[in-house]
């Protein structure tokens, strides 16, 4: 693995390089599209990026946990909890391209 | 939301844009997530998310139908953590 960390500052420089938008503006398209996936989430809308993957909500109930230093049951609240699927397409993008331990 | 929704709801936000432009940013942040990915990069987008590549070993498995064992080989697999910012929001919290 590279291990490297992709951050929003590389992904702007993406944009600005492949469609020539200036560092700015691609800062800020790319926070408005992050932004209108986090609104349709929020809504519980699903998103779905075809060949990329699908983002959904999923409601979870109430269960008993438990603090693993105390030992102490603690409830788990009923929580809204995102999911993401990744698509056949990015799946095997990610298990054709270099990585020393799949290719054995 | 679909991702010609995504950009569609761009495009109205954007109309000094070519709506053709919005398709191909869109295209490209995508495209290079994927690339990061497969490149055995993580993805780390502060308040929305990060992706990351897991490892999954080799497994024996079983066919559902026949129940016949069928060896499983050690794969990669895309992993998305929710950001704190995002999981907050989804909850209701601020």
């Amino acid at each position: 693995m590279a291990g490297r960390t992709v951050t929003r500052a590389q992904l702007s420089e993406a944009v600005y390089q492949e469609v020539g938008f200036s560092r700015s503006e691609s800062t800020e398209l790319l926070e408005s599209i992050l932004k209108h996936i986090s609104n349709a989430l929020a809504q519980g809308e699903l998103v779905k990026i075809s060949s990329f993957g699908t983002f959904s909500v999923r409601q979870k109930g109430q269960r008993v946990g438990r603090n693993p230093k105390t030992g102490q049951e603690v409830p788990i609240l009923p929580r809204r909890v995102l999911v993401f699927r990744p698509s056949q397409v990015l799946k095997s993008r990610i298990n054709t391209k270099r990585h020393p331990k799949a290719a054995v | 939301m679909t991702k010609s929704e995504l950009i569609a709801r761009l495009a109205a936000d954007n109309p000094h844009l070519y709506h053709r432009d919005v398709e191909r940013i869109v295209t490209t942040i995508f495209d290079e997530i994927t690339a990061a990915l497969a490149d055995g990069d993580r993805v780390e987008l502060r308040g929305f998310g990060a992706f990351s590549v897991r490892e999954r070993n080799a497994r024996t498995g079983r066919n559902p139908r026949t129940g016949d064992s069928v060896s499983v080989d050690a794969k990669y697999i895309p992993y998305f953590k929710t950001g704190k910012q995002l999981r907050d929001r989804l909850n209701g919290k601020p």
